[in-house]
């Protein structure tokens, strides 16, 4: 081999340069990820948001002044649909400072604790559906062939439902309540997270580093767990983010019609639905539940909408 | 005669391809038609071609990422071409690829120390403090620093990570390295540094390669020998001294004529081929060239498939050609 050419002087010891001096941002994807999450106002007041409802969900007992199922018959005072009545604000009687609803019990405490109940059934619900979704997607983009052919027309039928008509069929069949209305909007949800999953991993495993890892012998199991899901994940975490909002709408909108929570468990959508005819009489009993879910849902989507754009790999730098 | 590493025999890689809405197989793509080349031990052996000609698929069978459709590959006189699971294990250890885009193939979640440890990891090679001092070893072989493993690769330039490509595939202490056009994709100045890292390292570790590149300067560089590719054919395959000096074929006259000459006022002899290269999915009839071929004669050349023949010269020089090769030959213009 001859080494005597010009532009063979340039030796690699002294060529390669400090990458500390070159690139300015060490650590793992997800460190940088959060650190340009951070730089955006978008997210950032999203996730000040869904924190303000968290801490709002874990203190509950705290934040609230009375218990949400304890009913003020018979005291005085407290009458029926009664608006709110602040004494900061000079109202003399007994304070309720998000009134009192149908049932005489105090409205600011059933909202307070219906944050315990649409949350964590958010929560939940998500994460039963991004790992189902997750299996479901990876297989099918990851085998190929019949198997992918078979799970994704399961897919489409499930798609082919309008998702809130197929969710109160399925509720009505299990029968209402919390863990039916969960199961419901799970599986109504899924081949969204199926389908994504399914993309991502069909580009991720034309990569070269998972050629790479199958050509230094790992076998195709390992790589998918190992380099492909990992990597096919990330479109999952945003969507999942914006999905709790959706679930979130969906179990409200499942209570509205009475068959998510059952009473008197508080919950936003059920307690809208309880009070919607006096909208013109007692229209507090519709603006706080509205307002709370409003918060929550704007700040899912926020925080979604920066996780997205931090997550993003064409903003690379 | 040294001896031979790798021989492939008319090694073919078909495509399917699907249409309609039932995703029915309506044609297929030979993508590699029929390849027959040996890979001497310790040798470099350049595989030059436009894109599409194959090359990538002949680099990718030859490390059975994916399986010939027919012909066979024999690793040491073992016949691999159709070993599957762990019967190819054995086989991962002795044979490494490099990848062109060095953005691409490094998992950006996983740090540098521990994607080059891959290998030893999959071969249970050592326990985990001598896995670490080996990638020491290996980041400071390829130019790089021990300190580097604990980084992610996002840190490094292209050069840099093409570097960590190396030590990857390098730490199984390989014999055959398929280099898929390892430099393509990098400035031409880090191009020279990664070129000269190569050959350092295979004298040292005295690996064979198989450099696959579209470009014949390059190739020139480092090769022993030099295989060109034409739609899914080698065309001509020599030494190569002689292969600059002496092309045979037709198309390899017409890509060593683009190689630009960094002299302005020396006169340039520029043959430029007409049209595009076909369609592999309806390959010409005949020699796979004769469309474009300047030299073609009817009612052989598009009709008669030629052959990998000796040259005139001898058998060191082979080419795929009615006129230039084998008994028909005629000298070259």
């Amino acid at each position: 081999m001859t080494l005597g050419e010009a532009e063979m002087s340039l030796r690699p010891d002294v060529a390669v340069p400090d990458p500390e001096s070159l690139f300015e941002q060490p650590g793992s994807v997800w460190r940088i990820a959060a650190r340009r999450f951070f730089q955006r106002k978008v997210g950032i007041a999203g996730l000040i948001l869904v924190c303000f409802m968290i801490l709002v969900a874990i203190f509950a007992p705290l934040i609230a002044p009375y218990d949400p199922y304890q009913n003020f018959i018979g005291v005085e005072g407290a009458e029926r649909w009664a608006p709110p009545c602040i004494n900061a604000f000079g109202c003399e009687g007994p304070q309720h400072i998000f009134g009192l609803d149908g049932n005489v019990r105090d409205f600011f405490s059933r909202v307070v604790y219906a944050a315990r109940v649409s949350l964590p059934l958010g929560f939940t619900t998500v994460l039963i559906t991004i790992v189902i979704g997750t299996v479901i997607g990876a297989i099918a983009g990851y085998a190929g062939g019949w198997s992918d052919n078979v799970l994704m027309r399961i897919m489409d039928v499930v798609l082919g439902f309008p998702s809130l008509i197929l969710a109160i069929a399925i509720v009505f069949v299990l029968g209402p309540g919390l863990r039916n209305t969960l199961l419901a909007i799970a599986i109504v949800t899924i081949p969204q997270y199926a389908r994504v999953m399914r993309a991502s991993v069909l580009s991720v495993k034309e990569v070269d580093y998972v050629w790479a890892s199958r050509a230094l012998g790992a076998s195709p199991w390992k790589v998918l767990v190992t380099r492909v899901v990992p990597n096919a994940l990330t479109p999952l975490v945003v969507l999942g983010t914006l999905g709790i909002a959706t679930v979130i709408l969906e179990a409200a909108a499942l209570g509205f019609l009475g068959l998510g929570a059952v009473p008197p468990t508080p919950e936003w959508g059920s307690m809208l639905a309880a009070e919607r005819d006096r909208i013109f009489t007692a229209p507090h009993l519709m603006i706080f539940p509205g307002l709370a879910i409003m918060i929550t849902v704007l700040g899912f989507n926020l925080m979604g909408d920066g996780l997205r754009d931090a997550l993003d790999p064409t903003l690379n730098k | 005669m040294a001896e031979t590493l790798v021989e492939m025999s008319d090694l073919v890689k078909e495509f399917p391809v699907r249409g309609g809405i039932l995703q029915r197989q309506v044609a297929t793509v030979r993508a590699v038609d029929g390849v027959n080349l040996d890979i001497t031990k310790g040798e470099t052996l350049g595989l030059v071609g436009e894109s599409g000609c194959g090359k990538t698929t002949l680099g990718r069978m030859l490390t059975r990422l994916l399986e010939p459709t027919s012909g066979t590959i024999r690793f040491e006189g073992e016949d691999i071409t159709h070993l599957s699971g762990n019967e190819l294990k054995p086989f991962r250890r002795r044979v490494q690829i490099i990848f062109q885009d060095p953005y691409g193939s490094l998992d950006p979640r996983s740090q540098v120390g521990s994607a080059i440890a891959e290998g030893l990891r999959l071969h249970g090679i050592g326990d985990k403090d001598q896995r670490q001092e080996q990638v020491k070893e290996m980041l400071e072989l390829v130019g790089l620093r021990a300190s580097h493993a604990s980084r992610y690769p996002h840190e490094f330039s292209g050069g840099q990570r093409q570097r960590i490509g190396i030590a990857r595939a390098l730490i199984l202490k390989p014999d055959l390295v398929v280099a898929d056009e390892p430099v393509s994709a990098l400035d031409v100045s880090v191009q020279a540094q990664v070129l000269n890292l190569l050959t350092e390292l295979q004298a040292e570790l005295s690996l064979t390669l198989l450099f696959v590149a579209h470009n014949l300067a390059v190739v020139e560089h480092i090769s022993d020998r030099v295989a060109v590719m034409y739609l899914g054919r080698v065309v001509e395959i020599t030494d190569r001294d002689t292969l600059y000096r002496n092309p045979l074929h037709p198309y390899t006259e017409a890509l060593l004529s683009a190689i630009p000459i960094a002299d302005p006022d020396r006169p340039r002899n520029r043959r430029i081929l007409q049209g595009e290269i076909p369609s592999p999915l309806n390959p010409p009839p005949g020699c796979h060239f004769h469309p474009r071929c300047p030299i073609a004669r009817q009612g052989l050349c598009d009709v008669e498939d030629p052959h990998l023949m000796d040259s005139p010269q001898g058998p060191h020089h082979m080419a795929a050609c009615w006129l230039r090769a084998g008994d028909l030959a005629i000298a070259p213009a």
